[in-house]
């Protein structure tokens, strides 16, 4: 059974508890939620740096040096 | 750091891990809280994050942060609670995500924001960071505050947190 460290700041007493049923289901309900956010943040990088890569390459076609594509993404 | 910074707990985890940390009874005598984390989880990924809760709600939390991976940069608002970045279990050995959350006025009767920045040090190339401006629409004062992770993995043995309050005088 997972558990959590409760600090009683009044004290200075850290104790160990189970998590309760409420509990480990917000920790699912949040470990689902964030698995959809992070797929659409890799989906986002992912079509970002295509597109870069398809510029530096359109650029290089047009007879830009490695130096002046890179000067122009930085 | 400045002489007004008082540190109120800390705790490290335990061999066995742990779901989360709390921190409870935080007194009301401080103008602003401070929370100092190295933490580490045992997902099965070189990354993890971590999620913020107050007073044991999880409700009317909204947010905004900027990232960058070493290689990309983004923005998003699409994960409530968000306040870290840091590793996972297959993340370089004995490397722990580092950060630091600030939430100013927790006492007063407005809505709580918070800013929190943290990095996922991987030792290696990619590395992600964050920047985080977060906001609890509750009026009431802060008691509690409540770290998991936000894959639902455990806490690695040697995780710490410290909270501070922090007096404006």
């Amino acid at each position: 059974m997972a558990t959590k460290l409760i600090v009683d700041c009044s004290t200075g007493v850290t104790t160990e508890v189970e998590l309760t049923a409420e509990e480990v289901a917000q920790r699912e309900v949040d470990a689902a939620a964030w698995a959809v956010a992070e797929a659409e943040r890799e989906t986002e990088a992912t079509a970002k740096a295509a597109s870069k890569a398809s510029a530096v390459a359109k650029l290089a076609a047009l007879g830009l040096t490695e130096g002046e594509v890179a000067a122009l993404l930085a | 750091m400045a002489n007004t910074y008082t540190l109120i707990q800390s705790v490290t985890v335990g061999s066995g891990g742990a779901a989360s940390i709390e921190f409870g009874s935080i007194p009301q005598t401080y103008t602003d809280l401070m929370v100092v984390h190295s933490t580490r989880t045992n997902r099965a990924n070189t990354g993890d994050w971590l999620l913020v809760s107050f007073n044991g709600s999880t409700a009317s939390f909204t947010e905004r942060d900027l990232y960058g991976t070493g290689s990309a940069t983004g923005s998003s608002s699409a994960t409530p609670r968000y306040m870290a970045e840091i590793v996972g279990g297959s993340a370089t050995a004995s490397v722990f995500g580092n950060g630091v959350v600030y939430i100013p006025n927790y006492t007063s009767s407005s809505y709580k924001s918070y800013s929190a920045d943290a990095v996922g040090e991987n030792n290696a190339t990619a590395s992600l960071q964050v920047l985080i401006a977060g906001l609890w629409s509750n009026t009431a004062a802060i008691t509690s505050i409540t770290i998991t992770s936000g894959s639902a993995s455990t806490l690695a043995q040697y995780s710490s947190a410290s909270l501070y309050g922090i007096k404006n005088s």
